[in-house]
């Protein structure tokens, strides 16, 4: 508890001690003879103890025309109550609504502790190794190139390369993963990482500021701000609600005994006038006590705060409420292939219908996509072996979707799919091995094809699979591949539906196409690693990166983030999403519920002072335990 | 275009929103948005406007609706 709840509890304790004699004083059931003016009196202190604060605000609101707000709604259901002579429920309903108002406050603090501890990444300091001592400095000082010691059990304070030392990371505050990472020379190791066991000497090779650690949680603290359209509705709902309300109690205050005055109708049931006016704006006040939109205002965006707070915990960092909101409606899932559905780590089969040695053939491959980023040129490189020289290679151009023309040795190499070939006139001979075929043509001439393959991910059958039970009804897989490639891979991980041979243009026209199927109800995510398809994951309704650590391109283009490369993590980001969402609608239906019913409870009579107050601070209380259960979301 | 983000402290969701309503209609910010959750307040200042001056009148707006509230400048 901070000072302020401290306070406001030690107010409603005294207040209690107070108002309880009293209140049964003033029932009967304590019998003291009192004078008649002292009762009333007496329980003005309770009243100002607790509520004078709520009083102050509520005429600071009305000096500042700022008029229907809780506060005011709270003031004039108290002193109409009050002036009526129910002193005892006018006083009860502040007191139990301070009370609601620090359970509230106690908890909304408990879960933001609790969402920034999982969160708790922000290294406090870095060690600088100068003259032999460890000199504890703060990470936004350390440039670019340091070297900075970091000791068993402390933060890795900024991202580097590890130049001595070997040790276990914990990452599980960035991946959510348990299992620790085992790093040694030359790794490379991310901020926020805690080292487990050895001393590890780290040259850093980022500023705090771009280090992994401080970009995530800009990302965090960002994403509470994207308000989503539930949360949108309620401030709006609220801007509306009780100025509708207030002016509601006044015609119920009003209307109906005028109506009995001027008809003459149901008199009979009153002593007097002034009895009948009473009962109506007792009526009124009981209406205003119920109507306090707390609930909702409280317990909405507490979900949404407390869902993307589970689904970092697991890694899964998503970039607003309103992508949490679309994510809970995502029907159609479109994936990138490489290192999304497979691992990425293309290695070269073998070589066929090569006149040359296949070394030959490798080698001249090898230097024709030497400057080539693409993974399958790295495999090339690979299974070559030897050390490109880019002195033998000239006129290099590379032609996006088909592949490499260069000149090496003065010889035209050309490497590159189906398409290449054609688009070159070269008769190319198909292969009948399932996996990626490159062709080569040397000055034109057909000279055999390289056969690349790629491995699924272990888990990526499994993830299709939870996507289809969590509801998805569509994945597509999009790739560049040949057709025979695509088609084994979807069907090896069971997708409903696969583009081949796509330019990276035609990716973001087949995301079109989708998005035109899916109409407005449904919603399209496109997965994808973040290398080369960043168009596609901002055309998506959500785009999603995953293994995006340290990748700041798929970062800025995603909206949501797959801090590492398991699939699997996809259908459960979907669940996450689903499950916060209906704790919001169970939120909304439920508190507006309870509010309608007791409010047409309150508008006939059947409704006391105790019952409102009870079904506004019970009803909010139920809310914000509802709402802190989205943040368990382990084993969802 | 300039964006910065300012600690705040407030109680009540909903004055979390009539404090962003009061920020946003202040002369010189563009846009405005304040998380209760994570006691953030976001402002996105109009071109060539001088933040300090701006977030001055921010908080006299805020403290307007929100006797209670406080921007930590």
């Amino acid at each position: 508890m901070n000072k302020k709840e401290k306070n406001l509890l030690i107010r409603i304790l005294v207040a209690a001690v107070f108002f309880v004699p009293l209140y049964l004083i003033s029932e009967g059931i304590v019998v003291v003879e009192l004078p008649g003016w002292t009762l009333p009196v007496m329980f003005l202190i309770p009243y100002l103890v607790v509520g004078h604060d709520i009083l102050r605000k509520a005429f600071r609101g009305i000096r500042n025309r700022q008029v229907f707000d809780e506060h005011f709604l709270m003031t004039v259901a108290t002193i109409g109550a009050i002036a009526l002579g129910e002193y005892g429920e006018g006083v009860a309903v502040m007191l139990l609504y301070q009370v609601g108002e620090l359970f509230q406050s106690i908890a909304v603090g408990r879960s933001r502790r609790n969402i920034t501890e999982l969160m708790d990444i922000r290294p406090d300091y870095a060690n600088i190794e100068s003259d032999g001592a460890l000199q504890r400095v703060d990470p936004d000082e350390v440039e670019v190139g340091s070297i900075i010691v970091v000791q068993p059990g402390e933060k890795v304070p900024l991202d580097g390369i590890v130049v001595e030392g070997s040790s276990a990371l914990n990452t599980a505050a960035l991946t959510g993963e348990s299992k620790p990472r085992d790093v040694g020379v030359d790794d490379e190791i991310l901020s926020g990482c805690v080292n487990m066991t050895g001393v590890l000497k780290i040259r850093t090779t980022r500023e705090f500021d771009e280090s992994t650690a401080s970009r995530i949680l800009d990302l965090v603290e960002n994403a509470a701000s994207r308000k989503s359209k539930s949360e949108n509705f309620i401030s709006r709902f609220a801007r509306y609600y009780t100025p509708i309300v207030c002016y509601g109690a006044l015609a119920l205050a009003v209307l109906p005994p005028l109506f009995c005055m001027v008809t003459k109708t149901g008199l009979e049931h009153y002593a007097t006038i002034g009895s009948l006016w009473g009962d109506w704006v007792l009526r009124a006040c009981t209406f205003l006590v119920i109507s306090c939109p707390c609930a909702l205002v409280i317990s909405i965006p507490l979900s949404f705060f407390a869902g993307l707070g589970g689904a970092s915990s697991q890694g899964i960092l998503i970039k607003g409420s309103n992508y949490l909101e679309t994510l809970s409606q995502v029907k159609v899932v479109a994936f990138d292939k490489t290192g999304t559905i497979t691992k990425g780590n293309f290695a070269v089969e073998t070589v066929h219908r090569s006149p040359l040695a296949a070394e030959k053939l490798l080698e001249l491959a090898a230097h024709a996509e030497c400057h080539s980023s693409h993974p399958i040129a790295g495999s090339i490189q690979e299974a070559y072996g030897g050390r490109v020289d880019l002195d033998r290679v000239t006129d290099l151009e590379e032609i996006s979707g088909h592949g490499i023309v260069a000149k090496v040795d003065g010889k035209t190499v050309a490497v590159g799919n189906d398409k290449l070939m054609n688009y070159l006139g070269v008769t190319h001979e198909d292969c009948f091995h399932a996996g990626t075929v490159i062709h080569v043509a040397i000055d034109g001439v057909y000279s055999g094809h390289i056969v690349i393959v790629d491995e699924l991910k272990e888990t990526s059958r499994r993830a299709i699979d939870a996507l289809h039970r969590s509801g998805v009804e569509k994945t597509v897989m999009l790739t560049g591949d040949a057709e025979t490639v695509a088609k084994k891979v979807a069907a090896d991980v069971g997708l409903t539906d696969y583009r081949a041979e796509l330019l990276p243009a035609d990716k973001v026209a087949c995301v079109e196409e989708l998005l035109q199927e899916c109409g407005s109800r449904k919603r399209l995510a496109f997965v994808g690693d973040g290398i080369n398809d960043a168009p596609v994951l901002s055309r998506a309704d959500i785009g999603v990166a995953m293994g995006a650590l340290g990748s700041d391109a798929a970062i800025e283009a995603a909206d949501v983030v797959l801090m590492d490369d398991d699939p699997l993590k996809i259908a459960k980001a979907i669940r996450i999403s689903r499950k916060c969402l209906r704790i919001v609608k169970e939120n909304i239906i439920f508190a507006l519920g309870v509010k309608l019913v007791c409010l047409l409870l309150a508008a006939f009579g059947a409704a006391g002072m105790w019952l409102a107050i009870a079904a506004d601070v019970g009803v909010m209380i139920l809310a914000v335990l509802n709402a802190t259960r989205c943040l368990f979301v382990k084993n969802l | 275009m300039m964006k910065k983000s300012y600690k705040i402290d407030v109680d009540c969701a909903n004055c979390a929103n009539l404090m962003e309503e009061a920020a946003k209609k202040t002369q010189g910010v563009r846009d405005c948005t304040v998380s209760f959750m994570t006691l953030k307040m976001k402002v996105e200042f109009e071109e060539g406007a001088d933040a300090a001056a701006v977030m001055e009148k921010v908080r006299a707006n805020c403290k307007k609706v929100e006797s209670d509230c406080e921007i930590y400048l």
